[in-house]
């Protein structure tokens, strides 16, 4: 099949699923092109794995159409079967048949060619992966990251359209996952397929990604490069879904909303409550006495040097919680010393505090 | 932990022992996803699933409903005469069955996983061989050796020059008499489940107790069996289960309880009213045992709070202390397999193979007939319902299932006693209709047949084959299907590529554990069978209450061989399913 790049490998339009008249998702718009990696980032139950069984046809929809490579295969009450969607689908526990050894695993779905023109094919891929070496195998004696291979290798086997992996990587230990992950999105990326990844942590997410999704109950709340989320949330969730915040109360007066260290633009009525999201880095310390520039007394209460940067914890004056910063020059913030802090608007949110974080 | 089970005996070392599949209360406990792995319309196996518990479910529900019919005569009679017999009897022999198989498993259990001594090994695996011998061949062996006229007698007053008067020996048919035989050859369940419980209590925890100031033995009492309380409650009401159900061992040796009145009132009197009046006080027993088992337990269903496990720091025994040890097992084996298996034996060889080798042979053909359908069956019937609940996994279907299962707790007369009247008011019913319709006869049809034998066995046996299928199926997880699916298979394929070859093994071993137990059954085949149709355990049984206990042997002994087979699988299982271990490995 050849992949025209204009037409999206997966599209979601207008898809809503209940279970038990429970819904699930509720109007999901996604569209992956050819070779996108695309992350479905959310807190759990917020319907990003039923995204992605909606997405394999292991689940029915209610409303809007699904298409794969510009052709229908999900709308109420049409469903191709996942047999012949050509999709790729990778589990969090890899399910592997256990009963199979590793390169009968892979060639399970290889269609083309006879035995051992499977095996042959399955093999390739083994290698591809690095893991040729447990061909003979039987699944449970491989480690986490090797299950993870082959589990890829088995879904690339029969080419996908789409692929559609659920969270790939969080059976694995951390050191691992940063090596399995980049090889994982090489083969991807060499075999251009639209993939589908659906994760729950914001940093795999901003790795992985070339588009990040960013999902809660059942709809996208805001999707973009990992850069925009996370440089200009739309909302309180994204903010703190999205990396670490520092989070202030206030209230909305012309305009602005006043904190110690700053003013930041608020553009709601006048008396309406506020929040305030930092991020760590959004919060500048001056060792010297203040400038021109609004800015807040504190004192650094703990400092943790994590090599390149500093990780600071700071208690303002009056009636404030603790503040992290996360900043340069290690060696200068010392526990005990008193600071001027002030925030950097560009690093700073603010949103009503009637929206849920 | 659910997608780690073994296949033989699901959860055995995992503590939870309600889900003990040898011999167990059918509680099916795997806990699965909503996501059926993309089956449709599958709405037809659910139906067809809780039809069939409803049909296998009929007997416990007749003679549950023999609880409201108004007392008959031979009621009356039976509350004026026996009943309180019977009463007074269970109750002694639970009590007593009860004591002797928490000494003599919890011990056993602790020497063997707690210590090191010359032998241990041999004997932790050998203390399950009693498991074999049904109660029965025990009570004959026993009742033969140790009566006035046996050999044990006989020799003590040989040596001594005693005669009848002289000295006191203890009396073997009496309740103490079947409580001790019965805890020989029924301890296994305790030992078992508490040697998984000891076993499976990651170490960390304990090695906690001993730097927070406790020494050994202190840690065990404090930590390890408090912890293994659970276990051990449901080995002993296994165990308890089993002797309420028990017919050959306290008929031989005796002693008139619940099953050999049900048995005597059905035959003796005549009486279907008053013997299922019997078989629902039984039934109440036994939920009174689930019952009390369940609060025993209560909420102390204990999580391991730690992942992590070693083997276990054994304390190393000597001298006389080793010996102690080794003698302290040892007997259970001696006293519960090689002693009476060993006199089976000797009364094989002794009449030799000649008098009654034609009607053996018949006997084990029917035997072998009966237990081959019945395991194919109930292996057929457990598919259908571990399907029904995979792909409608709803609370209709999975208490279905449970209640499908509840036979095995029931014992085998009142599920007799409960086929056997609806089958006669059906027979009656057909005949009457018929005769005065047509003139003619249809006779008895359905019971004392076959097919009534096969139901009976289904009935009491589908926990078996259903919780070693449904153990099997679970490891076919949802995800499995799911990428089997999105791999090209379709629905039948799946089904042939993945699920058969993962299951196959464990239907084989499900086919053979009820095949075992059809093999050792006797009340329900004593009261079912068909006119003159016998089974080994029936020949057995009716040669030794004519004293024929060396006519008796060969039967006896090629049921407890039999018997070897599930004791084999089970200590298999026991070796390879070690927790702390990774997944269970599943090679063809």
């Amino acid at each position: 099949m050849t992949v025209n790049a204009a037409v999206p490998g997966l599209l979601f339009a207008g898809v809503s699923h209940r279970y038990d008249r429970e819904p699930v998702l509720r109007g999901l718009d996604l569209e992956i092109a050819p070779g996108e990696i695309t992350c479905l980032l959310g807190p759990s139950g917020c319907g990003k794995s039923t995204s992605l069984r909606v997405a394999a046809g292991l689940e029915p929809i209610q409303e809007g159409r699904v298409e794969i490579a510009d052709v229908e295969v999900a709308r109420p009450g049409f469903s191709v079967p996942p047999e012949r969607r050509r999709v790729g689908l990778m589990f969090q526990d890899y399910a592997l048949f256990p009963h199979l050894r590793v390169v009968d695993n892979v060639a399970f779905g290889v269609r083309e060619g006879d035995k051992a023109a499977k095996r042959r094919a399955a093999t390739e891929l083994l290698a591809r992966l690095g893991v040729e070496r447990y061909a003979k195998d039987f699944p449970h004696v491989l480690s986490g990251g090797e299950q993870q291979r082959v589990a890829l290798a088995r879904a690339l086997a029969p080419r996908p359209v789409v692929m559609l992996l659920d969270e790939p990587f969080s059976g694995l230990d951390r050191r691992l996952r940063d090596r399995v992950r980049t090889d994982t999105l090489e083969v991807l990326r060499e075999l251009s397929v639209a993939t589908l990844l659906v994760t729950h942590d914001s940093e795999e997410a901003m790795l992985m990604a070339d588009r990040i999704a960013l999902m809660r109950d059942g709809v996208i709340v805001q999707s973009g490069t990992a850069a925009e989320l996370y440089s200009r949330p739309e909302s309180a969730f994204a903010a703190s879904f999205f990396g670490e915040v520092n989070v202030i109360e206030g209230t909305a007066q012309s305009g602005v909303v006043a904190t110690p260290m700053g003013t930041m633009a608020a553009p709601y009525e006048d008396g309406c409550q506020v929040r305030v999201f930092i991020r760590p880095e959004g919060l500048n310390l001056d060792a010297g006495p203040g400038g021109q520039a609004i800015s807040a007394e504190a004192e650094i209460i703990e400092s943790h040097m994590l090599g390149p940067i500093c990780l600071v914890r700071l208690k303002v004056a009056g009636n404030f919680e603790p503040l992290t910063a996360r900043v340069n020059e290690g060696g200068l913030w010392k526990t005990g010393k008193r600071v001027r802090i002030r925030l950097d608007p560009e690093r700073s949110f603010v949103f009503p505090a009637s929206q849920e974080m | 932990m659910g997608a780690e089970r073994e296949t033989i005996v699901p959860a055995l070392n995992h503590g939870d022992g309600g889900t003990l599949a040898i011999r167990g209360i059918a509680w099916v406990t795997q806990h699965r996803g909503r996501q059926g792995g993309g089956w449709r319309n599958t709405g037809g196996w659910g139906a067809l699933a809780i039809c069939v518990a409803l049909l296998v479910s009929v007997p416990i529900f007749v003679v549950f409903a023999y609880v409201f019919v108004p007392a008959g005569d031979v009621w009356r009679h039976l509350v004026d005469t026996v009943l309180v017999a019977y009463v007074v009897n269970t109750l002694w022999l639970v009590f007593g069955v009860g004591i002797g198989v928490f000494v003599i498993g919890v011990g056993t259990a602790w020497l063997v996983t707690m210590c090191r001594f010359p032998g241990r090994a041999l004997l932790e695996w050998g203390l399950l061989l009693p498991l074999a011998v049904p109660a029965y061949a025990i009570a004959y062996t026993y009742g033969g050796l140790l009566e006035y006229s046996g050999p044990v007698q006989s020799a003590l007053r040989g040596w001594f020059g005693w005669s009848r008067g002289d000295y006191w020996f203890p009396e073997i048919r009496s309740v103490g008499g079947a409580a001790v035989v019965l805890a020989f050859v029924l301890y296994p369940y305790v030992y078992m489940l508490a040697r998984a419980a000891f076993l499976e209590q990651s170490v960390c925890v304990i090695e906690i107790g001993r730097t927070l100031g406790r020494s050994p033995w202190r840690s065990f009492t404090s930590i390890a069996l408090p912890l293994a309380r659970p276990a051990i409650v449901t080995g002993i009401s296994l165990a308890l289960m089993e002797t309420l159900s028990d017919f050959g061992a306290v008929q031989h040796l005796g002693v008139a309880t619940f099953t050999t009145g049900i048995f005597r009132t059905w035959f003796g009197l005549g009486d279907q009213a008053a013997a299922a009046q019997l078989a629902a006080i039984l039934l109440a027993f036994v939920f009174l045992l689930i019952v009390g088992e369940r609060l025993t337990r209560g909420r102390a269903q204990f999580h391991h709070t730690s992942r992590r496990y070693r083997a276990l720091p054994r304390y190393s025994l000597h001298g006389g202390w080793a010996a102690l040890a080794f003698l302290a097992c040892l007997s259970p084996i001696i006293l519960g397999f090689l002693l009476p298996g060993g006199q089976l034996l000797a009364w094989v060889v002794e009449t030799g193979s000649g008098s009654s080798g034609g009607r053996l042979w018949w006997n084990a053909a029917n035997s072998l007939m009966l237990a081959g359908g019945a395991s194919a069956i109930a292996v057929a019937v457990a598919l259908l319902l571990a399907y029904g609940v995979r792909l409608n996994p709803n609370p209709v279907t999975k208490s279905a299932t449970r209640v499908a299962g509840l036979g095995y707790a029931v014992p085998g007369s009142v599920i007799a006693v409960g086929i056997l009247i609806p089958l006669a008011w059906f027979d009656n019913t057909l005949d009457g209709w018929l005769r005065a319709s047509f003139g003619v006869s249809s006779g008895l049809l359905l019971s004392g047949s076959v097919a009534a034998l096969m139901f009976a066995y289904v009935v009491r046996f589908l926990a078996v084959s259903l919780n070693t299928v449904d153990a099997s199926l679970a490891k076919v997880t949802p995800n499995m299907d799911g990428v089997a699916r999105t791999l090209g298979m379709g629905p039948a394929a799946t089904v042939a590529r993945v699920h058969a070859p993962i299951i196959a093994p464990s239907l084989m071993t499900a086919a053979l554990l009820v095949f075992v137990d059809v093999m050792k059954e006797l009340p329900a085949t004593m009261i079912l069978r068909p006119f003159d149709f016998n089974t080994l355990a029936v020949y057995a049984f009716e040669l030794a209450s004519d004293e024929q206990l060396r006519e008796a042997a060969a039967p006896a002994l090629t049921i407890v061989v039999a018997g070897l087979i599930p004791v084999a699988l089970l200590s298999f299982a026991i070796s390879r399913a070690r927790p702390g271990r990774t997944q269970a490995a599943v090679r063809p």
